[in-house]
């Protein structure tokens, strides 16, 4: 499959961040942040406080995921993936490209806990591992459409959901994929939101 | 306006008001007695107004705005018109140098030379779904949504070039690469419109549809070139573009696709003489949400499955059809995203009435004979063929088309059927045109369509079991997730064999299309299928924890097709798996 790793064999970003961001603001581009990226402070792994919009979502093409640092359920078959993941995308992450685990037991995972998980697993630049106030880490998984119908369900964080959204924010890209898929099915489904001049046509 | 219409405006008034004194959450609505069970405003006939419950994204959906009913008369889409050339000439391998995005070559371009050619464009177009609403910006084939209808005939291949114009600027939602589905077409891989056989803007991608029966290429059908059981009649495309499907059929990508042969002719004075021309009728059905704008609103993160509280016939909102008092054929088609009908006939001035009418196909494959039934069901992308007499009803009054089948989230309809009247009337057919001739056959009358072709699960290759889950989150079958780079398992041309669902999902239904083949059911929980599902289908519903056994028989054509749920959430969600058949194939029975 020729597809496969495009976006390490292109490896370059069209646009430098910010560039859009001082277009004309776009209608739908901003329904969008309004509706589903509440701009909320949270705490990279390496102790930096970040706005979830404007610091890690405007102007990027994002990855983003929900784990803890203790759960042996879905998480670690997906951080496994993802490190592969980053790999395979090289230097873009961390460029243009941007990877986000979110953790969705923020009292227990500090970013020192998420620290010692990010170097035990080899994260590389690019990679943030996410934690914040209770209430603003409910109000992002709310938000971020990773909640269950089920209450019960829903009220078991073990049960949380496995999917990794994927998005242009500038170009309005978006979309989900399985974070325990292939690594490489996972990068080919990045490259479905990569900017418009490296898409690859087929053949 | 009349009595009905007046109901319909006031309680929309009513809930504009209610919306405007900050009584918007469905407990301030049912703390008020103004909602019914199933989400709907207490005034109804006709309001298609779902509660704003928080069981979406970003803290519940969007209310649209009021829309008038019944003030705007049904669509009919125009027949694709067929073109004399096509320049470059549609060639056996992809034309890269051309700008093709096919990836492999015709399998059966020279055995079936198209006799028609016809060109599509994929483009961004203005669309008026209701007066009351702005101008949509939606993504058409050849400018109209739903696209124009294609009308083909068995025995006259065709050829379809998508021409992809559409922009990059996505208004919101959907991905500019797209790849067309005919649904149901026994079609080879590289022109079915496989998932991740997507092609770039600026790009065109040639299908070539045989127009051939199931069958052609077995040797006790040389006769007839193909099993004249497996005939099929009323298909539909659509975009099918892996991960962004309901974005782009949301945003406008679908269309029908009419199959005649010497029997069903599309002409009612011969074969078995079913309503014909102006009298048959292609509706599908659609639900939007609006934002409050007035623009079409998409859940982008929603993985559960979205329904919106306006019901579209054709393109329109609660359009009206002005009918002649004789039989007519309707091609029902549930066109998703997530929502599941059950329709019946409802008189306004009798609720208590029940009006029959015939169901001819199901899946729009011709039943062995007509079926009088009082409802119709259809899960997303399934197809009900029925027949209507209007003579019955006295000249001047209307009757509505009623979807009675409560359904309040993603998951499915709750089991509810409401009573008449208190369910959603779509479309309102007006017995007002003048008495004319119907030289249609009375379907009480018509002892046999087609046979079904045997089914014979003893003589199967291979029994495969899947498992229809949700797990963390996720959408899946057997466990796994869709990748289009992996076959899951590998079908042996010109064998048969059996395959089971289960919904092992809890509390969620699934429609599950499978591609290419058609099957039989052999048995749902271990019971014989119903009347109504004694017949070829592509759509199997799940129902909460079912079983059901499939038949299928694998002929003609090689190469990789899809198994998925359409619900197109969860078909964009993971709920897919990628099949291929070859010449010799596996038996993993849990692929
Ligand atoms: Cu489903």
């Amino acid at each position: 499959m020729k597809r496969r790793s495009l976006l390490t064999v292109l490896g370059m970003s069209p646009f430098s961040a910010g560039m859009m961001a001082r277009e004309v603001p776009d209608p739908q581009r901003e329904a969008i942040r309004a509706r589903y990226f509440p701009d909320v402070v949270l705490h990279t792994h390496e102790g930096k406080k970040v706005r979830l919009y404007r610091d890690l979502i405007q102007d990027k093409i994002v990855m983003i995921n929900f784990m803890y640092a203790h759960c042996d359920g879905v998480c670690p078959g997906i951080t496994a993936n993802l490190v592969k993941v980053q790999r395979l995308l090289g230097d873009r992450v961390g460029r243009d490209i941007f990877m986000y685990s979110l953790s969705l037991k923020p009292e227990q995972d500090t970013p020192k806990v998420l620290k010692e998980y990010a170097q035990m697993h080899g994260v590389r630049r690019g990679w943030t591992f996410l934690t914040g106030h209770p209430k603003d880490v409910e109000l992002l998984r709310r938000k971020l459409g990773a909640r269950n119908l089920d209450p019960v369900l829903d009220a078991d964080t073990s049960q949380h959901t496995g999917i990794i959204r994927y998005g242009n924010e500038p170009m309005r890209w978006w979309a989900a994929c399985a974070g325990l898929s292939r690594p490489s099915w996972i990068v080919e489904s990045v490259s479905w939101v990569d900017w418009p001049q490296n898409r690859v046509k087929p053949g | 306006m009349n009595q009905h219409e007046r109901r319909i405006w006031s309680a929309a008034k009513n809930r504009r008001e209610l919306i405007s004194a900050g009584l918007s959450s469905r407990r301030d609505l049912a703390k008020l007695g103004l909602l019914t069970a199933a989400g709907f405003l207490v005034p109804k006939d006709g309001l298609s107004a779902r509660s704003p419950k928080d069981h979406g994204t970003g803290g519940g959906q969007p209310v649209s705005a009021p829309t008038r009913s019944f003030i705007e008369p049904l669509p009919i889409m125009p027949v694709k018109q067929p073109v004399a050339s096509l320049n470059p000439a549609p060639t056996v391998n992809p034309n890269t140098g051309a700008g093709e995005g096919r990836t492999r070559a015709h399998q059966a371009l020279t055995l079936f030379p198209p006799r028609k050619l016809y060109q599509v464009t994929q483009q961004p177009a203005q669309i008026s779904l209701s007066p009351d609403l702005p101008l949509q910006s939606m993504w058409s084939f050849d400018g109209m949504v739903p696209g124009p209808t294609y009308v083909a005939r068995y025995g006259e291949p065709i050829l379809v070039r998508n021409v992809n114009n559409l922009p990059n600027n996505n208004g919101g939602f959907g991905n500019n690469s797209v790849t067309t589905h005919l649904h149901n077409n026994h079609t080879p891989s590289e022109s079915d419109g496989f998932p991740c056989d997507f092609f770039q803007s600026g790009q065109f991608y040639d299908q070539h549809y045989p127009c051939a029966l199931a069958g052609f290429t077995d040797p006790q059908f040389q006769a007839t070139q193909g099993d004249p059981r497996e005939a099929l009649s009323t298909l539909w495309y659509h975009d099918h573009r892996v991960d962004f499907t309901s974005q782009n059929v949301y945003k406008g990508l679908a269309g029908f696709f009419l199959l005649f042969n010497n029997q069903d002719t599309g002409d009612e004075t011969t074969g078995f003489r079913l309503p014909s021309g102006q009298f048959d009728v292609p509706l599908v059905f659609n639900d939007k949400l609006f934002d409050q704008n007035g623009q079409l609103f998409f859940d982008l993160f929603n993985t559960d499955g979205i329904l919106g509280d306006k019901f579209l016939v054709n393109g329109k909102i609660q359009p009206f059809f002005q009918v002649h008092p004789r039989r007519y054929r309707f091609r029902l088609l549930s066109g998703g995203p997530s929502r599941w009908y059950q329709f019946f006939l409802t008189d306004p001035t009798n609720l208590s009435k029940t009006i029959p009418f015939w169901q001819i196909s199901n899946d729009g494959n011709l039943l062995p004979k007509p079926i009088q039934v009082t409802s119709t069901e259809l899960a997303i992308a399934e197809r009900m063929d029925v027949i209507v007499d209007f003579s019955q009803f006295t000249p001047g009054t209307s009757v509505f088309l009623e979807n009675r089948l409560e359904q309040t989230d993603g998951r499915g309809p709750t089991g509810n059927v409401l009573a008449a009247g208190q369910g959603t009337s779509v479309l309102r057919f007006d017995i007002v045109l003048p008495p004319v001739a119907d030289n249609s056959k009375d379907p009480a009358t018509i002892a046999k369509f087609y046979d079904l072709p045997p089914v014979t699960p003893n003589q199967a290759r291979v029994t495969r079991t899947f498992q229809f889950e949700r797990g963390n989150g996720m959408w899946q079958i057997n466990g796994q997730f869709m990748d289009c780079n992996t076959s899951r398992f590998q079908v042996q041309q010109n064998t048969s064999e059996v395959w089971i669902l289960q919904n092992s999902s809890g509390g969620w239904m699934h429609p599950i299309h499978i591609h290419f083949e058609e099957h039989q059911i052999v048995s749902r929980n271990g019971q014989p299928p119903q009347l109504f599902e004694r017949s070829r289908k592509d759509v199997v519903e799940l129902h909460h924890n079912d079983q059901v056994m499939l038949f299928f028989r694998f002929r003609d054509f090689l190469g990789r097709h899809p198994m998925h749920c359409h619900n197109l959430v969860h078909e964009d969600h993971s709920m897919m798996l990628r099949w291929d058949i070859a010449p010799t194939g596996d038996t993993n029975p849990n692929p």
